[in-house]
């Protein structure tokens, strides 16, 4: 019945390319959850009043988020195929889409999690400050447990977009069921396969948005 | 033994120096509850701060059982912070964590193991009253619980000093009677000094056995809490001693008495301390020719002693009033003819 539905699909081929866009998404979301944090808590405790107050470090961090989350993301990888290339030898296939994703996706986390950080209330930083503790003990058990369910909804959201920037790369020739759906499909005017891929991609969205609310609401204790 | 010396604070706001706290001198002696008492900007907040060095003074210094707070910093200052601790108007639990956690936290902090911990936890839990709610987590409990949590946090490393920001002030009259009650036992049974800011006398005068008046950032009247109550000097002071006593010193008040009881005279009499206790009233009647009759009476009961006011009609021949309130000056008892009808 497949095959008279979907008469171009190549199955095999269509189900490499679902892995290889769950593949990208996946590392680039780890590593972008990773450098997002490191820099959303740099951002949050290097403003004024905050307990690494640094106006040098504050303004380069902020300056580093807002330039990179402001290229428009198809321009983004273009402008680093020097980079990707220095880092992974080549600028085709899944691993090469990396640098881009997570370059590009871990400022704009970055920025939920400064939203999310300064949603703490002060008084509880104040109480552990009167309690004796240093602030990475404040980083480890207040700020981040803290602020857990932003955190957690943050890289949903962040995680989504990935998925759409992965299918972005896939144009230029990243693998995945963006290249099957605009070589295979859209070039060579075989509807089904795009309609094929764009339902695979659905279906990979819903699945990190159900997750990623279940995950949201069990860690809210308030 | 706390010892403020010269305590100033100054905030630099760029356009604006604002003197928060303006050269205090206080010492409060090991096991006292001492209370600081004043209006929102009085400096009380920034003062309590300095006590444990979340703020940093300008001039001055704080010691506290013969360490200066304001000379250390780093592990040393975090150190010192575990032996004085504090309790908030807000409560300020993590949500994240229930009550166990909660107060296992500054164990954590301290690098206390982990079965030493659940111990203490468990001690502390039924040391103020939660025994049951040890899993649930701080969102499914009343402000007077919450506030049991974060008492029992604030003792679990055996500070020497706890610090109160106030810690009443968010909860209602009952269950602000409930916490006060438990900081005089735990004052009582641990030897804790406590130091407190409000702007409730009612704090001061049921839990307190010194106060300090502050305004605009110095103390401008200190003193045991029956003393100040009894002879308040400042303005302000005496606005604070309102808050409890009130009523019978009003013009009105007076006014209203005299209409209501014409005949006679009619006298206020002022209890303190222990005079409070005795049947001096009976004595009155018993030996002389008087008519007593009760208008009106008051009584606050504070750490040291009662302290009360009661307002008498006496009838009688002249003479033998004379005689009563001659009676009644012989016993200490502070009188106030209010008028005659």
């Amino acid at each position: 019945m497949l095959e008279t539905l979907f008469p171009n699909v190549d199955w095999p081929a269509m189900w490499e390319a679902t892995l290889e866009t769950i593949y990208m998404t996946a590392v680039s979301t780890l590593f972008t959850f990773i450098i997002g944090l490191v820099l959303g808590v740099v951002l949050f405790l290097t403003a004024p009043n905050q307990l690494w107050a640094n106006k040098v470090v504050n303004w380069l961090s902020g300056a580093f988020v807002n330039i990179f989350r402001s290229i428009p993301f198809i321009i983004l990888i273009i402008l680093l195929i020097p980079f990707t290339k220095f880092l992974i030898g080549s600028i085709r296939g899944p691993n090469a889409a990396l640098p881009a994703l997570i370059i590009g996706a871990a400022p704009f986390y970055a920025r939920m999690v400064l939203i999310a950080l300064k949603e703490i209330d002060k008084g509880v930083i104040e109480a552990a400050r009167s309690m004796g503790a240093t602030t990475w003990t404040i980083i480890r058990k207040v700020l981040l447990p803290e602020s857990k369910p932003a955190l957690i909804s943050g890289i949903t959201v962040t995680a989504i977009a990935l998925v759409g920037y992965t299918a972005m790369a896939g144009i230029i020739g990243a693998g995945g069921l963006g290249t099957l759906a605009f070589l295979d499909g859209f070039q060579r005017s075989r509807e089904d396969v795009t309609l094929v891929s764009t339902i695979l991609i659905l279906v990979i969205v819903f699945a990190v948005q159900f997750v990623g609310d279940f995950l949201t609401s069990r860690s809210d204790k308030r | 033994m706390i010892e403020l010396k010269g305590l100033t604070k100054v905030f630099d706001t760029g356009k604006a120096r604002l003197t928060a706290v303006d050269h205090v001198d206080l010492r409060v002696p090991a096991g006292e509850i001492f209370g600081i008492i004043g209006y929102s900007g009085a400096g009380k907040s920034t003062l309590i701060r300095l006590l444990n060095g979340l703020e940093k003074p300008s001039e001055g210094s704080v010691e506290i059982n013969g360490q200066n707070i304001t000379a250390i910093s780093g592990p040393k200052l975090r150190k010192a912070r575990q032996k004085v601790s504090m309790i908030f108007q807000h409560f300020n639990l993590l949500w994240s964590r229930t009550v166990r956690e909660n107060i296992e936290f500054p164990l954590e902090i301290a690098g206390v193991g982990k079965e030493e911990r659940r111990k203490r936890s468990a001690e502390l839990i039924e040391l103020v009253g939660l025994e049951g709610r040890e899993t649930a987590y701080p969102a499914q409990l009343s402000g007077g619980q919450k506030q049991r949590v974060g008492i029992a946090r604030a003792l679990a490393n055996d500070p020497e000093v706890l610090l109160c920001d106030e810690a009443t002030s968010a909860l209602d009259p009952q269950t602000t009677d409930a916490i006060l009650d438990l900081l005089v036992d735990i004052n009582k049974r641990l030897g804790l000094t406590i130091v407190l800011i409000t702007h409730e006398m009612h704090v001061i005068r049921k839990i307190c056995h010194r106060v300090a008046v502050m305004e605009g950032g110095r103390v401008v009247e200190l003193g045991e809490v029956l003393h100040v109550f009894q002879h308040p000097k400042e303005n302000i002071t005496k606005r604070f001693v309102a808050q409890v006593t009130e009523t019978e010193d009003s013009a009105e008040t007076v006014r209203h008495l005299r209409e209501q009881y014409p005949e006679g005279q009619l006298v206020k009499l002022i209890f303190v301390g222990d005079q409070a206790e005795q049947p001096i009233l009976t004595q009155l009647i018993r030996e002389y020719q008087v008519e007593v009759n009760i208008v009106h009476g008051n009584i606050s009961h504070t750490q040291r002693g009662a302290y009360g006011t009661l307002i008498l009609q006496l009838k009688g021949t002249a003479d033998e009033i004379a005689k009563a309130l001659a009676f009644l000056g012989a016993h200490d008892v502070q009188t106030e003819v209010m008028g005659n009808a």
